[in-house]
């Protein structure tokens, strides 16, 4: 069957991305369309309706937003590599620990960056408890899925890509090897597996962000 | 499947409790409630859910599950019966955008607007108005967001189908009035009625009374 799949995302969007590793671990073709935050097309307006952002993914015309539904979509539609656990035990703890990185880990660590001085400081200790308790559910493990990329490294794969570039732009190490060497890691076997594997041709373009690159699809 | 072992640490008046009670009896499922003090948290339930400290935590054999719409899930995947959400994968993805919008959006708008201070109050009717907005125009033409009968969605709304209404009642205000919300005072409506819901709501009095309680102490704090 002749498949449509377009992705509607940002070059920059950690989200965005989330959907591209899952298509590409999957080895699906699609269609990628580059949406500029402060002009929005017709399209992605007319797909998402209710949040009018990205990433929405198209497939035989059908759109599917929110980025850890299109990825648990991209899963049950294709079944190569699966990113799941097939045990619904470890299914409902990789959900709950995809959640737990977007509704408490992320924003405590943007809060942490955005903040100096006092503040920053009070805030550090929240952003370090919560890095915690993904250090422990690294025990043992390559990625959080195991020996292989699962739910959870895409959905936490925003900390190998955003927090290093935050770090050095605001000289604050969070994730040094000394304080989560787990995390450390995990964050090296991710950005390797993901920017490099799974990326073999990564286009030359490089993006400014604040004095540092980053690496275009 | 015998000799299972299901405890649900919850909360009567917690619509997130409540979902999980709701999918279990949906689908038959045989469990010991455990109602849990939130002023004093047991120290299984900080066992438990050592991330959040919340319940609901349903512990299936031994294993702990948390949060409401995770758990949900779970109760699908693991026993048969009712379908609580749907095979095709374009349907579940739909289902789930939903489940979390409700979650993510309409609950703390609506929860804001109930028990903002008046300074905040104009903002936050409007925010929940927007939000009230969307779902509204999701319901045109529907009984249910599941279609004619209730699915995940349907479950996690019970905050929209019930406790939105009792809540108002109890701090005395209306935010969505039925000619603007029709859809939605439809679904209310027949929320209530649908016999795979209503039996599983906590008493319409008691929940009222619950809340009117926490206005009077907010009120005297």
């Amino acid at each position: 069957m002749a498949e449509e799949v377009k992705l509607f995302k940002t070059w920059s969007s950690p989200y965005g991305l989330r959907a591209v590793w899952a298509l590409k671990l999957k080895g699906i073709e699609y269609e990628s369309i580059d949406e500029d935050h402060d002009n929005k097309s017709p399209q992605l307006l007319q797909y998402n309706p209710v949040h009018k952002k990205i990433p929405v993914l198209i497939h035989n015309g059908k759109p599917v937003a929110e980025s850890l539904v299109i990825v648990e979509y991209i899963d049950e539609t294709w079944k190569q590599n699966p990113i799941l656990p097939q045990d619904p035990y470890e299914c409902a703890t990789a959900c709950f620990w995809a959640k737990f990185g977007d509704e408490k880990v992320l924003p405590s660590i943007w809060r942490v960056f955005i903040q100096e001085g006092k503040a920053q400081e009070e805030l550090l200790g929240q952003a370090m408890e919560n890095l915690k308790f993904l250090e422990e559910q690294l025990e043992g493990k390559v990625f959080f899925g195991g020996e292989k990329i699962g739910l959870v490294d895409i959905a936490l794969g925003w900390i190998a890509n955003l927090t290093c570039m935050l770090e050095e732009i605001s000289g604050l190490k969070l994730i040094t090897q000394e304080k989560f060497p787990l995390l450390f890691g995990w964050m090296q076997n991710f950005v390797c597996t993901v920017f490099v594997c799974l990326n073999p041709k990564p286009t030359e373009r490089p993006r400014q962000l604040g004095g540092l690159q980053a690496l275009d699809y | 499947m015998a000799n299972e072992e299901v405890k649900l640490l919850g909360a009567w008046a917690s619509p997130f409790s409540c979902r999980v009670e709701n999918a279990l009896k949906l689908k038959g499922v045989k469990y010991e409630f455990i109602e849990e003090d939130l002023q004093n948290k047991s120290p299984l339930l900080l066992q438990s859910n050592p991330v959040h400290k919340k319940i609901p935590v349903l512990i299936h054999n031994g294993k702990p599950i948390a949060e409401s719409l995770v758990i949900i899930e779970y109760i699908d995947e693991t026993w048969d019966g009712y379908p609580i959400l749907p095979k095709d994968p374009y349907e579940r993805a739909v289902a789930r955008f939903w489940a979390k919008f409700l979650d993510e959006k309409c609950l703390p708008a609506l929860w804001k607007a109930c028990w903002c201070t008046e300074e905040e109050k104009e903002k936050n009717v409007e925010e929940a108005l927007g939000v009230l907005k969307i779902l509204e125009n999701e319901l045109k033409n529907k009984k249910f967001f599941g279609g004619n009968t209730i699915n995940m969605v349907d479950i996690a709304a019970n905050f929209i189908g019930y406790w939105f209404g009792v809540v108002q009642e109890a701090l005395g205000i209306k935010l969505a009035n039925a000619e603007s919300f029709p859809a939605l005072h439809n679904y209310m409506n027949e929320y209530v009625k649908c016999s795979h819901i209503k039996e599983h709501l906590p008493p319409r009095e008691k929940l009222v009374g619950f809340f009117r309680a926490r206005v009077q102490a907010t009120s005297s704090s």
